[in-house]
């Protein structure tokens, strides 16, 4: 590690650093809406994929238990980057790099939101479901009635998590091609003219991807507050998710 | 089939693992009859009621509800649990719905009632409970004997032929029994057929019709509360008996 | 024999030929990515540790400071972290080794989901404690030392686990500095060999069995150290 003494000036190094940012700006907040396109994309997915995996995890016969419990286990031991490359060199899968990203980082994070909605769901006592049948419900409408309003309730603050987290992780789909918010500063900062240049850019990189999860989590906690049961106070444990 | 009962049990068992809950019990309750099923815990008092709608599948034995044998396999469960009401020792009441909801999802759910007329439905029930001005509260914002009230009208609201509770007031504070109690003594007055599980002694004197004294499985002991309480012909109902009263501190006779 | 001809017993072209070839390459990579990992948690701890006590006990200045590092850091991806570090900091004339920038940008990324692990537990140990130990003339920081961080820390293991996992894993993203962890050396015989899906399933297996390995290690600690009776709440 080097410190060289200072020469120029502070103000002249930022306003050189500063003058990039400008330049750069609308490139990048082009990457933003690719980022931001990804991860509302990704969440679907993960969603609709990661219901079906709780249910099948909770009232599913044993062998589908057991099936549920792999996948989940599996894709959360595994590094994003891994996925990502097994999927598109590995597999050979020759989507158009949103969509490889979308559908890989989709199923990791089904296997995230499942934990999550599998710990919402259990908390909800059974005796409510028993009520339930023993009104004339069936099964499946204690689960879509009952069941389900009650969890996604609950698994909000978890959620939320889970969103700061996959947004943060969409930093990695560079490896699928995509050029989203940190990929195209990377490909600024690639410029040889632009060496030892970029704190300032990458730092406003930093900044935006700041303000999209404290928005991100902002709106959640909002959503939660409109839809939370008056009077009831209760707490899952929160996924251990990298949010 | 028509038969003068509106209730008939016969010879049913149930065992969880290596214990036998229910040793063959049988039990008839004609229309409009309130009987009491008392006993001590862990006796299989809440496994029979659970079975009557099929909570709980008993191994052996017949159930039948008027002609129908809900025994019978293939039967439509959910057509059944909509004529038997079910009330809860703990309420268990919707958490995410009001009070009007939880009263009114069955009947839009299940019986596919337009809105309308499931609200007006629903709100008559609370109107029963006394709770028609809790409508809009959610279940933590009730009192234990309000739950316990909008449990009541939500099993009500399908117009049960029969009506189950298993200990309605054993999770409840007991300045607020009595709220629960007066509802349930209206029902049985209309004309209700119930069957309920309880410790409530004086209530079971008062309003029941007969006393059944169940004890590991079996039914030791039924007759009028007169015959049973005061002249109780098995030692162990005798037992049971003083040892509540000595307990709730208060005395059936 | 050398490893090299004991390779030669498996056919050509074959996965067990490959897998072999790679042995030493893969066990080089693996090493140290348990070391980046390691390393970048010892720095995350003893940061992360600052950081908690610095939210929990500080005062207004120190609170703040401590909550807006955790707030940035969890809110902005490693991998940016890591450019800022790697890429950014030479504008300062500040130039890292990439293992180096790797293991400090992994243990600052760490160090702010540490505190957040650290600060829950502290706070779930009940005031009483506190009390109690002020109360037979221990100092704030000896109470701090000997009476609830001895609790916080033990509270602190299964939830504090999950890091440990998250950090192996996301050591993945040092590759982006081409350092030679174990993802990276993957991808280098992944593109020598052309043999994407084997080498890509092999690391994968890898990084499976580092997860199971960690999760049976944290799991024995945390009988040993077990105290009866407490537990944290969820
Ligand atoms: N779902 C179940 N699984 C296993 N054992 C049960 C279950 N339900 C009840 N039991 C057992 O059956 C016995 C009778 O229970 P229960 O019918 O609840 O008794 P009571 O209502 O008279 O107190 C108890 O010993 C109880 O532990
Ligand atoms: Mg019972």
């Amino acid at each position: 590690m080097v410190i060289a003494q200072e020469t120029a000036g502070w103000q002249e190094l930022l306003s050189e650093q500063l003058k990039l940012v400008g330049e750069s700006l609308p490139t990048l907040l082009s990457g933003t809406a690719i980022t931001v396109e990804l991860t509302i994309c990704l969440l679907l997915l993960g969603f609709t994929l990661a219901v079906p995996v709780a249910l099948g995890q909770i009232y599913g016969p044993a062998p589908l238990r057991w099936l549920m419990g792999a996948y989940e286990r599996f894709f959360r031991a595994i590094p994003i980057l891994v996925l990502l490359v097994f999927f598109v060199f590995g597999l050979k899968v020759n989507l158009p790099a949103f969509l490889s990203a979308a559908l890989v980082f989709g199923v990791h994070s089904s296997a995230y939101q499942s934990q999550i909605f599998r710990g919402a769901i259990q908390s909800i006592s059974l005796g409510q479901i028993s009520a339930a049948r023993a009104i004339g419900l069936t099964r499946l409408q204690a689960i879509r009635y009952i069941v389900l309003p009650q969890a996604f309730r609950l698994a909000i603050p978890a959620w939320s998590n889970e969103y700061s987290s996959v947004l943060k992780d969409t930093s990695f789909a560079f490896t699928v091609g995509l050029v989203e918010l940190n990929q195209r500063a990377v490909q600024i900062a690639n410029y040889p003219t632009h060496h030892d240049k970029v704190f300032a850019l990458f730092f406003t990189v930093a900044i935006i991807y700041l303000i999209l999860t404290t928005l991100g989590t902002r709106l959640l906690e909002m959503i939660e507050r409109r839809f939370r049961i008056p009077g009831l106070t209760v707490h899952t444990g929160a996924a251990h998710s990298h949010g | 089939m028509a038969s003068e009962f509106l209730v008939r049990i016969h010879d049913l068992h149930k065992r969880y693992g290596h214990e036998e809950v229910l040793k063959g019990v049988s039990l008839n309750v004609r229309p409009g009859e309130t009987k009491a099923i008392i006993g001590p815990s862990g006796t299989g008092k809440s496994t029979m009621l659970r079975c009557i709608n099929r909570l709980t599948d008993p191994d052996q034995g017949q159930i039948w509800l008027e002609s129908t044998e809900v025994t019978a396999h293939g039967v439509d469960l959910n057509k059944i649990r909509q004529q038997i009401g079910f009330v809860f020792q703990d309420f268990n009441l919707f958490q995410h719905l009001t009070a009007l909801d939880n009263v009114r999802l069955g009947l839009m759910k299940v019986k596919n009632m337009p809105k309308d007329r499931a609200t007006e439905l629903a709100l008559y029930e609370l109107k029963r409970v006394g709770l028609e001005h809790k409508a809009n509260a959610y279940p933590n914002q009730l009192s234990g004997g309000q739950q316990q009230r909008v449990s009541i009208a939500r099993a009500l609201a399908m117009e049960p032929k029969l009506m189950l509770f298993d200990e309605p007031t054993s999770a409840l504070d007991p300045e607020l029994i009595g709220e629960v109690l007066k509802v349930m003594k209206t029902l049985a007055d209309e004309g209700m057929t119930m069957l309920i599980v309880t410790h409530e002694l004086g209530f079971a004197r008062s309003v029941c019709d007969e006393i059944i004294f169940m004890e590991k499985g079996f039914i030791v002991e039924q007759g009028s509360p007169e015959q049973l309480f005061n002249n109780p012909k098995q030692p162990r109902t005798r037992e049971f008996l003083s040892k509540l009263s000595e307990l709730y501190g208060e005395s059936p006779a | 024999m050398s490893w090299e001809t004991l390779c030669q017993n498996f056919a050509e072209d074959s996965f067990w030929r490959l897998a072999c070839d790679s042995v030493p390459k893969i066990s080089q990579g693996t090493l140290l990515t348990i070391e980046i990992t390691f390393a970048a948690i010892a720095i995350g701890f003893v940061f992360g540790l600052l950081l908690a006590l610095g939210r929990v006990y500080g005062n207004r200045p120190i609170y703040a400071l401590c909550s807006g590092y955790v707030h940035f850091v969890r809110g902005t991806p490693l991998l940016v972290q890591l450019l800022i570090i790697y890429y950014g900091l030479p504008s300062f004339e500040i130039r890292l080794d990439p293992v180096l920038a790797g293991i400090i940008g992994l243990g600052i990324n760490s160090a702010a989901y540490q505190a957040e692990y650290f600060r829950g537990a502290i706070q779930s140990i009940r005031a009483g404690q506190m009390q109690a130990a002020l109360a037979i003339g221990m100092s704030r920081p000896q109470a701090i030392r000997s009476i609830i961080l001895p609790q916080a820390l033990r509270l602190v293991i299964p939830p504090w686990s999950n890091e440990l996992i998250y950090t192996l894993k996301y050591s993945s993203a040092v590759s982006f500095l081409a350092v030679d962890e174990l993802y990276w050396t993957g991808h280098h015989i992944a593109v020598k060999t052309y043999r994407y899906f084997d080498v890509y399933l092999i690391i994968a297996f890898i990084y499976l069995a580092l997860v199971l390995i960690l999760t049976k290690i944290i799991d024995k600690i945390e009988d040993r150290l077990r105290i009866p009776g407490l537990e944290i709440k969820h």
